[in-house]
């Protein structure tokens, strides 16, 4: 079966670190992962900012390995990312930042790669809502 | 034939960028042309008071928003009645034409889409 997997809540959420699980479980059970978006505080999942305390999961360090080991696509809202701070190279030259947060192999997109994931999988499944 | 997707949207307006977000989905599935419903759950229904005065706390007018909602071909809206009793908001007047539903209507309603985002 195919995912589209959706995160909306930060990397210290509960909710993120059993979005993770989940997407790990997908794939181990021999599924298919069509699309990993993460939107709202979702963003800061992909952040490279982000130092967990040693004793502490590092979420944002296991999903950049999740991702890059299974090379899956990955994409991250461009306006949620934007408004929190969260930039790639290409971003932060655009806007004159300095800090550069994301990097591949997230990619930066809009809330249509959301939708085309959705219509593509067999299954939507969300994390962190409301 | 393309998949339905029912937003529900549970977060009042002023509180954070959330409800402006999980309007962005709809917009942008309208903009595709997808069949998009939003339900209107919880404190998402202050998003549908009308004449707001967010530039009394220097925010965007959320309202413009929800009015192009019919101009993106998303005009399959819903609110929770038992939202909008428990905020004493039933029967006042609201910003956008939304179909009022409760109980088993609600289970009905998500029955019909094929995916749910709650935000």
């Amino acid at each position: 079966m195919k995912f589209a997997i959706a995160l909306f809540s930060p990397p210290h959420a509960p909710s993120s670190r059993r979005a993770l699980r989940f997407a790990e479980a997908v794939l181990a059970g021999g599924h298919e992962i069509n699309r990993l978006f993460f939107y709202q505080d979702g963003v800061h999942n992909a952040s490279g900012g982000v130092v967990t305390p040693q004793d502490e999961a590092d979420l944002p360090a296991q999903w950049r390995a999740f991702v890059a080991n299974h090379r899956l696509d990955a994409v991250v809202c461009i306006a949620a990312a934007l408004r929190r701070g969260e930039l790639n190279e290409e971003e932060a030259k655009r806007y004159g930042r300095t800090a550069v947060s994301v990097a591949p192999p997230w990619e930066l997109s809009g809330l249509g790669q959301l939708h085309e994931a959705a219509q593509q999988a067999d299954r939507l499944v969300c994390f962190g809502g409301a | 034939m393309a998949k339905s997707m029912l937003l529900i949207s549970r977060q009042s307006p002023w509180g954070g960028p959330g409800a402006r977000e999980a309007l962005d989905i709809a917009l942008a599935g309208g903009a595709y042309e997808l069949p998009i419903g939003i339900l209107f759950l919880d404190d998402g229904v202050f998003q549908l008071l009308p004449k707001q005065q967010p530039a009394a706390i220097e925010q965007k007018d959320l309202g413009a928003n929800l009015q192009a909602l019919p101009l993106f071909g998303v005009e399959d809206l819903y609110v929770c009645r038992q939202s909008l009793r428990l905020r004493s908001l039933d029967g006042q007047p609201l910003s956008l034409p939304v179909t009022p539903l409760e109980g088993p209507e609600l289970a009905n309603l998500l029955d019909r889409y094929d995916l749910v985002i709650t935000l």
